[in-house]
């Protein structure tokens, strides 16, 4: 599914991980400053490693030494950020709507109507994202990058900004997610027991090595 | 004060004909510039800074001078565009709104550039994930945030071009009908005898439309702030 060996300098800080993963969802574990949001960045295509490979479903998305670097937009990844970044000057439902406009996706009513039941945002539609409350707008955030149809789904500690009663609220969404959308996830958090009720692997990051593989045991 | 006179409207409408043309042509470039200054880093960045910004610091006359040996009818550019392409630039009113562009330039692209510079790069990478290519993040996500100061740059530019005088009349003179705008009209007036009345309906409606575009440019600046924070 998944396979990642790469070098990047940044700074002082080395990041140099290696890993591969056929899990579901990919728990990417690890303290801050650990290299894991520079390391998800790279699998987005938003940042380019200095050597390396990076290959997602059979398809090499970046290989240094053949010269070979698809674009952010081409890679058909979704990425929840932490901090949901939805287009300000866009309702909701236009929010949910862009990704499926720019990749020219025929519309999909059914898929649509799914995920957001599944995510209840649809209250949600004609506000404004100024006017969300910040668990409201990282489920916006979760329905723009599924209706994208991406392949793969990145998620950068997506309850990082969300104090613990938002969190609770949210994760019961994430685990529905997991089990109903069919889409691989990478899931990035220094939460122990988030990936522990989310990940079905774990890749646990040090100073950008990674330390271990494994299933959630390693979660120790 | 009396009825203003055709030959003022004559003023007054040429004016606004040469001010709307300029501001409407400077402004694809002004984005196109303002995005450069913003968003890359190139050898020969602040020089080019410096070129755009010379109009303002120049006495407009150079300024004038310098369009004159470059677009006038033996100049290099406007020979070769009077030749080939037939446009002519001296002493027409087409010269007086390259002159104006020219001198309101800087004023344009500034609140451009300080909008661009004020999107957070971070939507734009989200938009990237979600499939838009360099050119549609542009369109869709960093040219609407940066509308209200776009809009703001065009509004002082057109307030800039508007009163400009000294670039204009040097370069293609002050001829009643072609070249003259309100300024050069106001400058005639005053050197006239009797000419109190008239200049002084002119100084009314140029100090009008200097007002009224100043309040739009605040007006376009506050609505920048609130859409920036999603309301």
């Amino acid at each position: 599914m998944l396979r990642v060996d790469i070098e990047k300098q940044l700074g002082e800080f080395s990041l140099h991980a290696s890993f591969s993963s056929e899990g579901r969802v990919i728990g990417l574990f690890g303290a801050s400053g650990a290299g894991k949001t520079s390391l998800v960045n790279m699998i987005a295509g938003l940042l380019r490693p200095d050597r390396g490979t990076i290959v997602i479903d059979g398809e090499t998305v970046d290989d240094t030494a053949a010269g070979i670097h698809v674009p952010a937009w081409r890679r058909r990844i979704g990425y929840v950020f932490q901090d949901a970044r939805l287009f300000p000057h866009l309702d909701v439902a236009q929010n949910l709507d862009y990704g499926r406009r720019m990749n020219r996706l025929p519309s999909d009513p059914v898929q649509h109507r799914r995920i957001i039941d599944l995510l209840d945002i649809g209250a949600l539609l004609g506000r404004r994202p100024g006017r969300l409350s910040g668990g409201e707008r990282q489920r916006v955030a979760l329905g723009r990058a599924l209706l994208s149809k991406p392949r793969l789904l990145l998620l950068d500690e997506p309850l990082g900004a969300l104090d613990e009663g938002r969190k609770l609220e949210i994760l019961p969404y994430l685990v529905r997610l997991r089990d109903e959308a069919n889409v691989p996830m990478v899931y990035v958090s220094h939460d122990a027991a988030e990936l522990r009720q989310l990940a079905t692997q774990i890749v646990t990051l040090k100073q950008g090595r990674v330390t271990s593989l494994g299933g959630v045991k390693v979660l120790t | 004060m009396s009825e203003i006179s055709p030959a003022e409207w004559t003023a007054i409408l040429l004016s606004l004909r040469v001010a709307i043309v300029a501001t409407l042509v400077a402004t694809p470039f002004g984005i196109a510039l303002a995005w450069l200054l913003a968003r890359r880093d190139f050898w020969g960045k602040s020089m080019l800074d410096a070129v755009v910004h010379l109009p303002l610091v120049l006495p407009p006359v150079v300024t004038g001078y310098l369009l004159l040996l470059t677009f006038g009818r033996r100049g290099l550019v406007g020979g070769f565009l009077a030749d080939h392409l037939g446009i002519v630039f001296a002493f027409r009113w087409t010269g007086a709104a390259l002159a104006c562009g020219v001198m309101s330039f800087p004023l344009l692209v500034r609140p451009m550039r300080l909008s661009i510079e004020a999107i957070d790069r971070r939507l734009e990478q989200a938009a990237e994930t979600l499939g838009a290519a360099p050119w549609k993040v542009f369109f869709t996500v960093t040219l609407p945030l940066a509308l209200p100061g776009v809009l703001a740059g065009m509004v002082l530019g057109f307030a800039k071009a508007i009163g400009e005088f000294g670039a204009t009349i040097t370069f293609v003179s002050n001829i009643p009908g072609e070249t003259q705008t309100i300024s050069s009209a106001i400058y005639s007036l005053i050197q006239t005898p009797d000419g109190d009345a008239a200049a002084g309906r002119l100084v009314i409606v140029s100090i009008a439309l200097a007002l009224g575009a100043l309040i739009a440019a605040e007006w376009f600046a506050r609505r920048a702030t609130a859409r920036l924070h999603g309301n």
